[in-house]
Order: C-alpha cells, then sequence, then structure tokens
C-alpha cells in the first residue's frame, strides 16, 4: 500500500483548499469503497482529505418545499429520517437495499454518489480498463460481462454504477450541490453522470477539486408513493444485477403522474423517461406497464451473456408497478 | 447402628451440551491467531503472483524494489533455497506447486513468482506490487469441456473407475430412464482467517507458528521439502479460523520458512483474499452424466454415474464426485468413473465433502427425476433401494440408519402432507415448493498418539497434536477425557495444535475427533485405572501416552459411514428468478454425538454452505487472461444471513460398535445432498429441472422464458 498523508478538514472552504493545492490528493468520508481500491491498488492518493467532520450531516427542509441532504449524512441517518421515509420512502428502501448495517453506518451520501463501479476488470489492476488506464481496452465486452450494463454503454466501457440510493434520487429529480475554490454550484442528478462514450474514466460533471456539499430533493408530490425494488445473486448483501425506482399516482385508473429509474444496467442510475412519457395519461394496468418497459428497453444493447437483464427490468417495471397500482386502488 | 456408603454413578458429559472451552478467550479477542503473535526483530514477506496463466519468467527487475524503503530481500527463482519434493508425505505425493521459486516456468495465472520482505507487512506489499517481472507469455488453455478429447482418467485417492454388470442392456430393459447432465461450478472454501504463518529458526530447531489442520503433517511436509529431521521442525498452530480442507501446506509457509532460513530473523507471510483465491486450493468444477434405469417397481437396474473434473498442469487431484454412487445405491449394472483434464490453472484440493459434496447433487437430482418419472415418492424410491452391502465393495455396512433419517425427517418435515404435482402453490409473487435428497460420507479413523497426565494438584492436562478448526474439536476431547477419567470437565486442560505432541490425525476426512477421541480416551482410561490404585502423585504428575496406531490398523473391513436425509422447503419468483430458501432439515445419523451444541452448529454449518452452494456461489474465471474474475469476497458470493432463514439438524441413534467411543464425524455429511434438496425443490415450485449450480436468477428467467407458467 503506497504511504499517503491525512488530514481532517473542519470546514468546506479548508477542504477544497486542502485538495485544491494536490492533485494526488482524494476526500476520504466514510472510505466504504475507497479504502477497498487502495488496497487493489486502483487508487494510489498521496493525501487523503477527511471531510467527515464537516459541517454538512443534517437533513433539513429546503424552501421550495423540498430536502436538502448534507454531504456527510450516513446512510444510516438518511434512510432512518422521518421526511425521507414519509415523503421518498423508494429513496429509504433503496439506501436500507444496499450494503450491511456496518457500511452503512460509515458510507456518506456525497461518497455514495462517487463510488466506483464494481467491475472485476476495473478492480483488478493487472488487467485492461478504458476507466482506469484510458485507451487500454476493455475486457469485459468479450469477457465477464454477465453483470453489466445493457443500456447506454459504448464498446469502451459496459460497467455499470452501483448505487442503489442514486437510482431514487434519479426518480426525484434530485440536484447535487457543490464548492470549490471559485464558489458553489449546482448540477442536477441527470447532468452529473457523463455519458460513457470514448472517456469512461470521466465519470462525473465536477469541476475539479469541486467538494460535494449536498443534495437537494424538490418537492415530489408522487414520491410519496413510491417503491424500491432490487434483485440481487443472493438476499442481501450483494449488488443489484437489476433494480427499479417507482412512483406512480393513479387518478380514476388513469396514470397521472409516474416516475421510474433503473439500476445496474447503466453507467449510471437510468432515468426512464422514455416509460415514464408512455406511461402518463395511459391506463394503469400491466399491460401499459409492460409496453412502457418495453419502450425503454428498446434501445437495451445487451452483450451474449446479461440479455436476462431485458426480462428481468421489464418484469420489474410490470411487478412494481402493479404493486404501487393496486396499493393506490385499496 | 449402621453406615451405609453410597456412591454415586459417574454421569458422563458426552452427549451434554458444553460450551466451548475458548470460547471466551475467542469473543473477548484474547485467543490469537497465527497472523498476528507477535515476534522481536519480525520480518514481513509479501507473495507476488504471476499475472500470466502460462509462459515462462523471462527477468524480474529486483533492484528498484531493493531500494525501496524497508527492503530486505526478494527471493526468486534465481536465488531462493532449494527444496525436496521426491517424497510421499501423510497424504501422498506433494504437489510440486509447493516447490516455490525452482524454476522459471508459469503454469497458471497467480502462480508464485517471488517473495519481498520488508521491515513492515505495509513496505513488503508496497514493494512487491511494485516488481515488475516479465515473461516469455505462452498460449494458455482453460477451456473446462465435455467435449475435450485430452481428458485422462482420474486416479486419485479413490479408483477411477468401477463396472459391473452390463449397463445398456439393463437401461433398455428398465420401465423408466433417466440421462441427464449436471454442472457444479469452480467453488472457493473461503474460510474467514486467511492463511498465515511465522517462520524462525530457535536453538537450532525450525519454528512455524501457523494456522493449519494438522501440526504433525505440516512438519512432515516441511521436514522432506528441506530435508530436515522431523524431530528438528516443530508447528504450532493454536486457533484457527476455518480451514475446511484448504490449509495443509501452501506456498506461504514454505516461503516463510526460506526467508527466515535466508535472514535468520523470523518472517511472517500472510496472504491477502484475492492470493488465497489463487495459492489455497478450491474445488474443481465438474461435469457429471447421470444415467438410471428402474423397474416399474421403481428398483434400479442401472447406475451409471461420470464424472469430469480439472487440475493444473503439475499436479493431478481428482474430485470424486461419483463416490455417492459407490455407496448409496446398487443395480444390476453399476459403472462409475473419474476423468481428469489438465488446464492452466491451480491445483483444486480437498474442499467440504470432496468428491460427495458435487456428487450427491447430480446424484440425488438424478434419483428425483426417476421418481417423477416412476410415480413415487422419492423418499419410498430410496427406501426401495436401500443396500444390502456396499454396492461397489461388497463388504457389509458398519451401520446404516439412512432410512430412520428420512422417518423422523419426513415426520417432523410434514412430507406426508406434500402434494407431488409440481408448479401448483403460490403464495403472492412465489412459488412454493419442497424436496428432499440423501447423503452420507465416509467414517474413519487415523493413528494417532496423545498423552494424558494427572498433575499433583488434581487436575489433568491432556496433550494431542489435534486441531480445532472451528469444530469444537478441543472441547469434544476434553469431555472424552473427563467421561474416560470420570472426573468434571473442569478439571482437565486440554492443549492441542503442537506438533511436539506427537503424531495425531489431522483435521479431516470427518476423521479428526474421532481419531484424537480415540487415542485421549485410551490414555484417559489407563490413567483412571493407574490411579485407581492409590498410587501418589509426585510433583511432575503421572503421564500416560497412548498410541491407537495398532487399533486402528485393526479395524475390520466396512462400509462406514454417517447419513442424512435433507429437507428443504424453497420460495422461487419466476418474473425475477429470485430462490429463497424458506427452511431445511437434516437429520443425520452420524454415531455418537460428543457435545450436541458444537455438532449441531457444524451440521448447520454444513447446511448452510450447501445453500450457498445450490443458489451463490461460482468462481469465475476470464477466458482471455486465465484469470478469475473478481476474486473477493464481494466478487464471489456465500450465503448472508438473510439468505438462511431457518435451518434445524437433529440426529437418530446411532452407533459404530467397531469405536470405543461409537463416534462416526460429523464434519461433512452436513452439505452432502443439501444442494440436491434446495434444486429438487425448485423443481417442486416451478416445474423446472435446474441441472447447473449455482441456481441464479437468470437461469431461472431463462427457464421461465422456455416454460411458461400459467
Amino acid at each position: 500500500m503506497k504511504e499517503f498523508t491525512y488530514h481532517k478538514a473542519h470546514d468546506v472552504a479548508g477542504a477544497v483548499a486542502l485538495l485544491g493545492a494536490d492533485p494526488e490528493a482524494r476526500f476520504l468520508g466514510g472510505g466504504t469503497n475507497l479504502v477497498d481500491l487502495m488496497k487493489n491498488g486502483v487508487e494510489r492518493p498521496a493525501r487523503l482529505i477527511d471531510v467527515r467532520d464537516l459541517p454538512l450531516d443534517r437533513i433539513e427542509p429546503a424552501e421550495d418545499g423540498g430536502l436538502r441532504i448534507g454531504a456527510t449524512v450516513t446512510n444510516s441517518d438518511l434512510a432512518a429520517h422521518p421526511d425521507v421515509r414519509r415523503r421518498y420512502p423508494a429513496l429509504a428502501q433503496a439506501v436500507l437495499a444496499g450494503a450491511s448495517g456496518q457500511l452503512r453506518n460509515m458510507a456518506t451520501v456525497g461518497g455514495n454518489l462517487l463510488q466506483r463501479t464494481r467491475c472485476g476488470y476495473f478492480t483488478d489492476v493487472s488487467r485492461p480498463c478504458n476507466k482506469r488506464r484510458p485507451g487500454s481496452g476493455c475486457p469485459a465486452v468479450h469477457g465477464v460481462h454477465h453483470n453489466h450494463a445493457i443500456l447506454g454503454a459504448s464498446e469502451h466501457c459496459v460497467a455499470v454504477h452501483p448505487s442503489d440510493m442514486g437510482v431514487a434520487l434519479a426518480a426525484f429529480d434530485a440536484v447535487v450541490t457543490y464548492e470549490t475554490a471559485d464558489g458553489p454550484g449546482r448540477l442536477p442528478l441527470a447532468d452529473f453522470y457523463l455519458p460513457v462514450g470514448d472517456t469512461p474514466h470521466r465519470e462525473t460533471a465536477l469541476p475539479q477539486g469541486a467538494l460535494i456539499t449536498g443534495v437537494e430533493l424538490p418537492p415530489v408530490p408522487v414520491a410519496a408513493h413510491s417503491r424500491y425494488r432490487k434483485v440481487r445473486e443472493r438476499a442481501s448483501y450483494a449488488f443489484a444485477i437489476g433494480s427499479v425506482a417507482a412512483a406512480l399516482d393513479v387518478r380514476d385508473g388513469v396514470v397521472h403522474d409516474v416516475r421510474l429509474a433503473f439500476g445496474a444496467v447503466a453507467s449510471r442510475p437510468w432515468r426512464a423517461r422514455t416509460a415514464e412519457q408512455a406511461l402518463t395519461g395511459a391506463r394503469a394496468d400491466a399491460d401499459a406497464f409492460a409496453a412502457a418497459a418495453d419502450a425503454e428497453l428498446a434501445e437495451a444493447r445487451p452483450l451474449p451473456d446479461n440479455g436476462y437483464k431485458v426480462t428481468l427490468m421489464r418484469n420489474l417495471v410490470v411487478a412494481v408497478l402493479t404493486e404501487l397500482a393496486e396499493e393506490a386502488a385499496r | 447402628m449402621t453406615t451405609t456408603t453410597t456412591r454415586t454413578p459417574f454421569r458422563g458429559r458426552t452427549g451434554t451440551a458444553h460450551t466451548r472451552v475458548e470460547g471466551r478467550e475467542k469473543v473477548t479477542g484474547a485467543a490469537r491467531y497465527a497472523g498476528e503473535i507477535p515476534f522481536a526483530d519480525l520480518a514481513h514477506g509479501w507473495l507476488v503472483l504471476s499475472t500470466v496463466a502460462h509462459g515462462r519468467i523471462r527477468s524480474i527487475e529486483t533492484e528498484p524494489v531493493l531500494a525501496m524503503p524497508g527492503v530486505l530481500a526478494v527471493l526468486h527463482h534465481e536465488n531462493a533455497p532449494r527444496v525436496n519434493t521426491d517424497y510421499v508425505g501423510m497424504l501422498g505425493k506433494p504437489d510440486p506447486t509447493l516447490a516455490v521459486f525452482q524454476d522459471d516456468r508459469v503454469p497458471h495465472l497467480g502462480w508464485p513468482v517471488a517473495l519481498v520482505v520488508a521491515e513492515t507487512s505495509e513496505q513488503a506489499r508496497e514493494a512487491a506490487e511494485a516488481l515488475v517481472v516479465h515473461y516469455d507469455q505462452e498460449p494458455h488453455d482453460i477451456d473446462f469441456s465435455p467435449a475435450r478429447t485430452d481428458t485422462v482418467p482420474g486416479e486419485g485417492y479413490v479408483p477411477a473407475t468401477t463396472e459391473k454388470g452390463d449397463l445398456e442392456a439393463e437401461l433398455a430393459a428398465s420401465a423408466f430412464v433417466v440421462d441427464a447432465e449436471y454442472t457444479t461450478p469452480e467453488e472457493h472454501h473461503s474460510m474467514m482467517e486467511p492463511h498465515a504463518a511465522t517462520a524462525r529458526w530457535d536453538g537450532g530447531r525450525l519454528e512455524l507458528v501457523d494456522s493449519n489442520q494438522g501440526a504433525f503433517w505440516v512438519v512432515g511436509e516441511l521436514a522432506n521439502l528441506f530435508s530436515l529431521d522431523p524431530a528438528s521442525v516443530r508447528v504450532v498452530s493454536e486457533h484457527v479460523g476455518g480451514g475446511f480442507g484448504s490449509k495443509g501446506v501452501r506456498v506461504h509457509q514454505v516461503a516463510a520458512v526460506m526467508a527466515a532460513t535466508e535472514l535468520q530473523r523470523p518472517v511472517c507471510v500472510v496472504m491477502t483474499r484475492r492470493q488465497m483465491f489463487y495459492l489455497t486450493g478450491y474445488r474443481s468444477p465438474t461435469v457429471q452424466r447421470v444415467r438410471l434405469g428402474a423397474d416399474a417397481d421403481g428398483r434400479l437396474r442401472a447406475l451409471e454415474h461420470h464424472s469430469l473434473s480439472l487440475t493444473s498442469p503439475v499436479h493431478d487431484f481428482v474430485e470424486s464426485s461419483t463416490m455417492p454412487s459407490r455407496v448409496m445405491y446398487d443395480a444390476d449394472a453399476h459403472h462409475t468413473a473419474h476423468r481428469l483434464v489438465r488446464l492452466n490453472v491451480p491445483t483444486p484440493t480437498y474442499m467440504r465433502a470432496p468428491g460427495e459434496a458435487p456428487g450427491s447433487f447430480a446424484l440425488e437430482c438424478a434419483i428425483d427425476e426417476l421418481a417423477e418419472k416412476a410415480g413415487l415418492d422419492p423418499i419410498e424410491l430410496r427406501l426401495r433401494n436401500e443396500p444390502e452391502r456396499g454396492p461397489v465393495s461388497g463388504l457389509p455396512f458398519g451401520s446404516r440408519n439412512l432410512a430412520a433419517c428420512f422417518r423422523e425427517g419426513a415426520r417432523r418435515f410434514g412430507w406426508a402432507d406434500r402434494d407431488p404435482r409440481p408448479g401448483v402453490r403460490r403464495e403472492g409473487r412465489w412459488l412454493l415448493g419442497t424436496g428432499t435428497a440423501a447423503g452420507s460420507f465416509a467414517a474413519g479413523a487415523g493413528p494417532s498418539t496423545a498423552t494424558v497426565t494427572a498433575e499433583a494438584d488434581g487436575t489433568f492436562t491432556v496433550r494431542i497434536g489435534a486441531a480445532d478448526i472451528g469444530t469444537g474439536a478441543r472441547t469434544a476431547l476434553t469431555l472424552i477425557a473427563a467421561d474416560a477419567l470420570e472426573v468434571p470437565p473442569e478439571r482437565i486442560r486440554t492443549h492441542i495444535g503442537d506438533s511436539d505432541f506427537g503424531p495425531a490425525m489431522l483435521a479431516g476426512g470427518s476423521r479428526g475427533t474421532r481419531s484424537w477421541g480415540w487415542a485421549v480416551q485410551t490414555a484417559a482410561a489407563e490413567l483412571r485405572e493407574r490411579l485407581a490404585l492409590g498410587t501418589d502423585i509426585p510433583p511432575e504428575g503421572i503421564t500416560v501416552r497412548s498410541d491407537t496406531t495398532a487399533a486402528v490398523g485393526a479395524l475390520a473391513g466396512k462400509e462406514r459411514h454417517s447419513y442424512g436425509a435433507q429437507f428443504a422447503e424453497v420460495a422461487v419468483d419466476v418474473a425475477t428468478g429470485e430462490v429463497r430458501v424458506r427452511r431445511m432439515l437434516g437429520i443425520f445419523a452420524a454415531g455418537t454425538i460428543v457435545n450436541p451444541l458444537t455438532a449441531r452448529s457444524q451440521l448447520i454449518g454444513g447446511m448452510t454452505w450447501g445453500i450457498s452452494m445450490a443458489l451463490h456461489e461460482e468462481a469465475v474465471r476470464d477466458k482471455a487472461s486465465g484469470g478469475l474474475y473478481g476474486p473477493d469476497l464481494a466478487g464471489y458470493h456465500v450465503a448472508t444471513h438473510a439468505d438462511v432463514p431457518f435451518v434445524e439438524a437433529d440426529w437418530v441413534d446411532d452407533h459404530d460398535p467397531d469405536d470405543p467411543i461409537g463416534i462416526k464425524g460429523i464434519g461433512e455429511v452436513g452439505i452432502v445432498g443439501t444442494a440436491a434438496a434446495i434444486a429438487n425443490a425448485v423443481w417442486h415450485a416451478t416445474g423446472v429441472r435446474h441441472r447447473h449450480l449455482p441456481i441464479r436468477p437468470d437461469r431461472v428467467l431463462q427457464a421461465a422464458a422456455e416454460v411458461p407458467h400459467a
């Protein structure tokens, strides 16, 4: 393990200044991903700036009626917060579907957004990987890609984003706030993750040296009736092979409002806008749900060994929306 | 007036639940494991593994690494001490993989090519990861497939083939025939404690502080490898955080001895989880074909079981998957065969229930398929085929209480109420089903020695080179000694895990506690007789030593096995492919149970692993590199608590009359048949046979697409 220096930041400006001075520095949140990557040699920072004690650990009402979630709020605290559970249940469920209790006690909202793919080629420094070593190639395309992307990928990278939390945030139009040496900034989650294209090593639109300070959730009335369902290869403590965050408002048997996002299918949480458009104003029944899923998945480009994800996502969309519709009808 | 003296009869502790004698040390963290025992002047070695799957080492750039902070040495094929591999050890000829750094050949990815030694573990790791090794790469072959034409007979610790009767004729005459291929993937031991060892020279003796399954076994291997007098080698291994067949002699111990010899200071080598996936053995994948033919009443006329497994280019290890067929069922025509293919992969090894775990999956699923075809209850079919003698050996059975296991299991599981039709039970999004399977594992004993000392203060000390790899062996031996001495177990101290205590069986093959218990019981019983004479105990105590070599060697030839009946209830969501085990019951006939508390834990552990094997575990190889994809506990899934809702293990009365305590062994039988019971339950839930493990969501989805449900 490469030697590194460790600094504890006490205020946002100080943290940003410390990082800006050193291109080999990294912010350390809960460390649940970064430290693993350091052990495997994927990340080799010379300096760690611990941002865990920054005063960003609050969940507060926002002026627009939404919620402002600090970047150092832990996953456990986020999932347990009464406003989150009541107004955005899919978000609480998504967070609880991830990792283990111990990890959720450590992991932070800011770090969760920036966690790296668990692609086995990315985490093995002896193998090529365009994300880790640009231009070296992507062995997954012709290799092991059982749990790789079916949407939005490219020949240069087919890795999936591992976050559960991000899927719910994508469904609810979250906005990421950050601080740089030049002042604060905001990025809607839809623009936060960059398309893969031929630059899979460039993952986010965050400016160089930026520190995520929080996430803003706008008021989304339909989110109060939402659900997160995650399918994985064991009952707990595994990354998704497919997940859905869904919110549904049905009036007189017709879809009045719907939010839909997919996990484990793309390099980012996948907002299913095509399916949402197909559903809005449609009858809330299984046929319509299936047709909407098919519309979204029409652009899926499965690899030889992950075509099951198309079926899985279609079935998940139908199952989760049907559940939500049945509950609404009661 | 008369006085009567009543002597309370001694109540033995064997058969009574007892918490682990070292339990407090373990839960408080006071128990120290091999990698955390400090030594003055300790140096740390870090293994460097090849990143290519086949070829030769062209050069190693040691100079830059030797200049790094704290680095003391780089051992590799050009400077390492020479070792000897021309010997026969306790388990046969050694795997030449042990002879690290002897030449420039690289037969598989993850082959050890160097050891970097430094003052700290971190310095050693950083330097090891910076070491540049140049290879002349050659094409590699990791293609494991039944279509291969270069397979060879799998001669291992059991014969490659057994054959009696005319198979084709009996199949042709059968009313019902099953012909199916089953596969199991590469599986890894994944014990919690990584392999770790510290080697040092102390007054002319080599001492190894280690985590292993048999200290005396490791002494033998090291003495042979380094051409040392076994008396000049001592191996201690007090606490072991799991072994499952993987903790014998591995390259880290050999490399540590080399470095300690070269540097003349203690050297500790610990493996990372990723290194363990390459260096500590694993269970070979298997492709098994089973053909069964039965009369109209279900009696087997034909049984054929063929299994293909793989091994490395340097050493043959056979996964003896047809072993269950050689024990469980007889048939007029009975053919079994193991074949092997040598590929550019590490050598596989013994892993919990070697042979029986994957073999019982194939055989017991095929039996379930036959029951379906014959319209018979799967338990009834098995009971109709209970053999009188060993199907292959012709020997009588020691005690075979499989039928009792099924009767008791069926009663407790509620089997009588089962509707045999598949795919007809639904609860919300879940289809429900139940399944059963049989299992067995050979019961045996190995020669062991033990000493028991009566101390002057009225306590007793037991010393035996046993290994407690989490089984509770230390506690069981304490109870056995207490009963033989007729004293409470609190008066006994049991020391294990030290080769200086003399030759002893290793912890393997479900034979540890039986073998050691025999030696401890023999010594303790003799000591009690001597004390009964009223001898004064001198300050150094009175010690009796036992050696069971002659007694074990005199055992008559019999089919000796532990048995189990496994029952599972599963729920399957065919829309998402999720399979959840709802409950499991295992009823075992496994001889005298010494300590019900730890025995139940061990059986449940085996069944839990069976769930893991059925649904989760699978190491995946990358064809391009020849290495493993995601070889760590994030990428290699073992069952979590949420996957294991309700597992119950119990046993019926059983006794091996040829063992002084009646022990048979429970180490492996818990996992045997579990995966088959689950696969059979998945069929009962969905109507689809899953013949390939693990039963992953994508496989269930694929099957659902092919066989649509109402």
